[in-house]
């Protein structure tokens, strides 16, 4: 099939970006929605034109790489799919396809459809993990935990860090993301001891990197690639608004 | 330096390792302070490994080439990691796990190291459950465990299918909460380009800047490469596209050995090339031959709907070939039997590079729902890329390359043959001998870094405290930042027609042809003489668009594959050396009368160890020879 | 505690907390307004002087007023502030599922708002400050404000005023219809069990609350065209 396309070049962080069209012939249904990309690139390099970056690795929506935003969506048309899952045969010939780099304050672009995502680290940093050295832990099944919290915990840490999230969200909120975080290391024994440190330093540095507020539109949850339910974002909710009240600062 | 020395400890097996721990010489905690490490590589070896030293108090610096640590290629694995915790009481023990492994690998892997990565296994799970990894639970609140990879106990942790993407989380936090304290610093998308020597000692590398282009120079007391496997050399693998073997290769042109470097492990169930644009190819999970008949068609070129060919017409060649193991024999052996009946023209799918796992019959007997609770999620992940539903039409798979048991040679420090330069995790040749056994490369790369690199470093740190850190306006660094600059700007200027991609995709063609599931000294010998016209045509007629000084995916691209260009003649040159089978690698020359792998102790009870001598020389081979005092060496048969 | 105010969680939780007040008042009104359905307007008349005079009312009064401005004010600061997270915005429209009135909370708040102020121009003013005839119903020894004069004069005088409370309600209804559960789950309320829940129960209190209110200007209407 024949596709158009229309997507947005920004030479660096700095430049003025603008959308610019091609138009790609001998797109095959069971092609990948970044196989069809990665042809686009191999003709353009023929044709001495510069490629389109884009951010990818794994190629089977686990690492979180890809992120693009396809026609209004993040990872375009499919649920609970990472971009790279997104198959061309949920096009049509003659399709126009507008493709988007992530928008958010907390994202800048780098390049064409690549977007700094270094926030998340940052937010990570600020608490997301459990504060052991290693050697210092116990024999595993010591500390026993319910398969129940377990199986929670295990579905808020499905999360790849890829960002659809706030993509998705009209206030470029990345409560998801820190929700997924704080909720899994809550519902576990060995995150629960400073799991109030955790949510409060969390939330101020997710504050301070420009993300907005949860207006629980519940968009985050509908373009997850993981599925993540927007409970862990009121759990997240629960554990900082019982922090804030009894934690001495 | 033109003898190995492994520098195994003396005494007993099991006291090895305790011994070295008692013996090792330590640095004081203000030392420690002084005393600075890079780490190349973020997956389940690098992570646990730069947090690690971080928290004994050297000052880390950790590169990456992702834009974020946790986007290393571990967090793909699946199915689990082992330990010998015998939690099961189903008699496993630290020498069971260690005896697994050996007999695994096919008896080409070091007693010594292996006895340790089973010693330490059981601290592994322990460090990542305190971490916060939601490891699998039993309704009492315990592990759970389940069988992997043929084995006869049950010692895989798992977390559903995302394994490896937990365990990493756990690295990765350990290390964020590292960079938070200050003794960290994180260097993302930044591709290792060489590796700087001073004085006969690594001290440091030289990086690129991903999205400024800019030449970095970077010094520390030591360097420990933690980048992972080359099986992307193969272009199509279940690894990343971006996963490379480069700062191995970089390494060994310094001067490091490369260990077995043509021993790479094939996967059997892996979902086939559907087109040409195609980069990557995505593993369906082993388990699926619990229940999977795997069968092609007797007649040749037979592109009848499957459903409408008659069980009369089906060639199960499987169960024809090994009636005691059916479906469920070895990868290496199922690989090598799916690629024989393609190779014959009995192939199916568009490519005839494939063959059936059909369901049909499991379906019938069990009712969909129960195949659905087995094997739900791995349908759906197939369905969504080919847009075949497996349970009405019969899966296609076929084999890919998977794992690189060969890799940087080391010694039982995790040291490769230049001072100061460790390698861990899949980037040393350690391990896993000829083969690697399921759910045991992420204990491997964790072991490696929260339990043994730690102390191995220290030892050699001890000696470093007089050292001042290196500084990086040495000629040393200047001429390695140069040559690297040069090396890009000749990418640039060659302005020829065809793409890196292009290159790579030809390469791995010939890789996987020659240097694949089976080799034979015809195939290997073409390959060469086919690898070095490629290389020649690489560097006249290389189309790389943009410049240096700016985020240049296709200029990442380039140099990753003239690496490989240039690996490839390595692996092909090991694979011609050893003329057995052994494990994955298997010699058509040597098999048995019935076609299965025949090992030559007599002859290649060794590991190969390469130098490098100059561009266009060939590499000199040291053995390491091994002796196996603790196991009975033995034939592998599943007939 | 101090940042608590500032931090994004908690600027939400004063949304949630004077929104809940808000839907409790909303209620009370409502209830107080169904009295319009019965008689002639004594029950009515006798229950909104009731309301305007009671002390206890006078002391909630000036609070529902900070619970308005509180409910305004956090809600201005925190849509431009979300606002300003994206500062280049997406070419394509999102086509996410998410909820229409969940993603218009602002404009339909806004457009409530306007409409509160003309509903405060009606009645609220006019009985505090304007002139409204009194009634009495216990034969002149006490008077009381003829409201239900001022409301059944309203909507039987001009049909575009009936349009225009019915539309209010019907944006009151997108407005609770997520801000119902919304507000539950940002105090942390929500689990997997009472997320659905909580959307059932923000429907119908959504409906009860729209419906009523909507209901008594048709009732006028129908009443007085027959």
């Amino acid at each position: 099939m024949k596709i158009k396309l229309n997507i947005w070049k920004q030479e660096n962080p700095k430049a003025k970006g603008k959308f610019e069209k091609f138009e790609l012939d001998g797109v095959a249904e069971e092609m990948s929605f970044l196989e069809m990309l990665d042809s686009l690139n191999e003709k353009l390099i023929k044709e001495g034109q510069i490629p389109v970056a884009f951010e990818h690795d794994c190629r089977e929506g686990i690492c979180g790489s890809c992120g693009l935003y396809i026609n209004g969506r993040p990872h375009g048309p499919g649920d609970e799919i990472g971009t790279c899952q997104l198959h061309m045969r949920a096009f049509k010939d003659g399709d126009t396809i507008t493709i988007e780099p992530w928008r958010a304050k907390g994202f800048p672009v780098i390049r064409d459809l690549i977007v700094d995502r270094n926030a998340f680290d940052k937010i990570m940093a600020a608490g997301g993990f459990v504060s052991i050295d290693t050697g210092q832990a116990a024999e595993a099944n010591s500390i026993l935990v319910s398969k129940i919290a377990a199986d929670k915990a295990f579905d808020a840490a499905a999360c790849i860090g890829c960002g659809a999230c706030v993509a998705a969200c009209k206030n470029s909120s990345a409560m998801l993301f820190v929700a997924a975080k704080v909720s899994q290391l809550a519902l576990l024994p060995q995150g629960k001891i400073e799991a109030k440190r955790r949510a409060l330093n969390m939330i101020a540095k997710m504050d301070e990197l420009g993300f907005g507020s949860c207006t629980n539109t519940g968009a985050c949850e509908a373009e997850c690639p993981k599925g993540i339910s927007i409970d862990y974002i009121a759990m997240l909710n629960r554990e900082y608004l019982c922090a804030s009240f009894s934690e001495a600062e | 330096m033109s003898k190995l020395e492994s520098k195994i400890p003396e005494g007993p097996l099991a006291e090895k390792w305790s011994k070295y721990k008692a013996s090792m010489k330590l640095v004081s905690p203000l030392n420690k302070k002084k005393l600075s490490v890079i780490v190349v590589g973020t997956g389940i070896a690098g992570a646990p490994a730069a947090a690690s030293l971080a928290e004994l108090g050297y000052n880390v610096k950790v590169f990456c080439f992702q834009d974020t640590a946790r986007r290393a290629h571990s967090v793909a694995a699946q199915g689990g990691i082992n330990a010998a915790k015998n939690y099961k009481n189903d008699g496993d023990s630290v020498y069971r796990l260690f005896y697994d492994m050996i007999k695994g690998g096919d008896f080409r892997a070091r007693e010594a190291n292996v006895y340790r990565i089973a010693e330490v296994s059981n601290a592994i799970i322990d460090q990542f459950t305190a971490q916060g990894v939601p490891f699998a639970r039993e309704y009492g609140g315990t592990l759970a465990n389940r069988t992997f990879g043929g084995v006869q106990v049950s010692r895989t942790f798992y977390a559903q299918g995302q394994t490896g993407q937990q365990i990493l989380l756990g690295g990765y936090s350990a290390l964020k909460r590292q960079v938070a304290l200050g003794k960290v610093t994180m260097y993302s998308r930044r591709q290792m380009l060489d590796l700087v020597i001073v004085d006969g000692k690594a001290r440091g590398i030289i990086t690129r800047n991903l999205v400024t282009g800019e030449i970095e120079k970077h010094s520390a007391h030591a360097v420990v490469l933690a980048t992972g496997g080359y099986g992307t050399i193969y272009y199509l693998s279940t690894l990343a596209v971006n996963s490379n073997g480069s700062a191995a290769w970089q390494a060994y042109k310094k001067g490091a050995f490369f260990g077995n470097p043509s021993f790479v492990q094939i996967h059997p169930t892996s979902i086939p090339v559907l087109n040409d644009y195609q980069c990557k190819l995505t593993l369906m999970s082993e388990s699926l031959r619990n229940d999977g008949r795997i069968w092609v068609p007797k007649e040749k070129g037979d592109k009848r709907d499957p459903n409408t060919i008659p069980d009369e017409e089906r060639d199960y060649f499987l169960e024809r070939r090994y009636p005691a193991f059916g479906n469920l024999v070895p990868r290496d052996v199922a690989s090598r039997a799916s690629k024989e009946r393609c190779d014959a023209g009995y192939g199916v799918g568009k490519t005839g590079l494939a063959v059936y796992l059909d369901f049909r019959d499991a379906v019938k007997k069990q009712g969909e729902k129960t195949i659905k609770g087995k094997y739900g999620n791995l349908f759906d992940l197939y369905e969504k890329i080919t847009g075949d539903i497996p349970y009405k039409t019969p899966m296609m798979i076929y084999p890919a390359g998977h794992y690189t048991m060969g890799g940087l040679w080391v010694d039982y420090n995790l040291m490769t043959t230049i001072p100061g330069l460790f390698a861990i995790g899949e980037a040393n040749f350690s391990d896993h001998g000829a083969n690697r056994l399921g759910a045991s490369s992420l204990m491997q790369g964790a072991g490696d870094g929260y339990f043994i690199l730690p102390y191995t470093m220290t030892n050699y740190l001890a000696d470093e405290i007089a050292t001042k850190i290196p500084l990086t306006d040495t000629p040393e660094f200047e001429e390695a930042a140069k040559s690297a600059k040069e090396r890009l700007d000749k990418f640039l200027r060659i302005n020829g027609k065809q793409t890196a991609t292009s290159f790579h995709k030809r390469l791995g063609h010939i890789m996987w042809n020659n240097c694949g599931m089976s080799r034979n000294e015809e195939g290997l010998k073409k390959a060469l003489v086919m690898i070095g016209d490629l290389k020649k045509e690489f560097w006249s007629d290389l189309k790389i668009p943009g410049k240096a000084d700016e985020l240049n995916q296709e200029l990442e691209k380039a140099s990753r594959v003239a690496d490989f260009l240039e690996l490839a003649t390595l692996m092909v040159t090991d694979a011609l050396n050893r003329k057995e089978s052994c494990g994955a690698h298997f010699r058509e020359e040597s098999q048995t009368e019935g076609g299965e792998a025949q090992r030559i102790d007599s002859e290649y009870s060794y590991v190969a160890a390469w130098e490098y001598q100059g561009d266009d020389k060939e590499p000199k081979l040291h053995k390491e020879e091994l002796k196996f005092e603790n196991v009975e060496v033995k034939v592998r048969s599943y007939k | 505690m101090s940042k608590f105010f500032t931090s994004s969680i908690g600027q939400k939780f004063f949304m949630s907390i004077t929104g809940l007040f808000l839907m409790m008042f909303l209620l009370v009104h409502l209830t107080i307004n169904s009295l319009l359905l019965f008689g002639d307007g004594e029950l009515f008349n006798i229950a909104a002087n009731f309301m305007s005079s009671n002390p206890i009312m006078k002391i909630i009064e000036p609070i529902l007023a900070i619970g308005f401005i509180l409910h305004i004010f956090y809600a201005s600061y925190i849509t431009l502030k979300n606002m300003m997270a994206r500062p280049e915005k997406y070419k394509v429209v999102n086509k996410t599922k998410a909820s229409w009135a969940s993603k218009n909370m602002y404009i339909l708040g806004g457009l409530i708002f306007i409409f509160l102020v003309l509903h405060l121009i009606n009645f609220f003013w006019k009985v505090k400050f304007g002139t409204v005839s009194t009634i009495s119903y216990d034969g002149g020894q006490t008077e009381l404000h003829d409201v239900y004069n001022l409301v059944a004069g309203i909507f039987k005088t001009w049909w575009w005023y009936d349009a225009i409370y019915m539309l209010g309600a019907a944006f009151l209804f997108f407005h609770l219809t997520h801000g119902f559960w919304s507000a539950f789950q940002t105090i942390g309320f929500d689990n997997e069990k009472w997320i659905g829940r909580l959307k059932t129960i923000a429907y119908i209190y959504a409906t009860i609350v729209a419906g009523g209110f909507a209901f008594i200007p048709l009732f006028f209407m129908l009443k007085y065209a027959i």
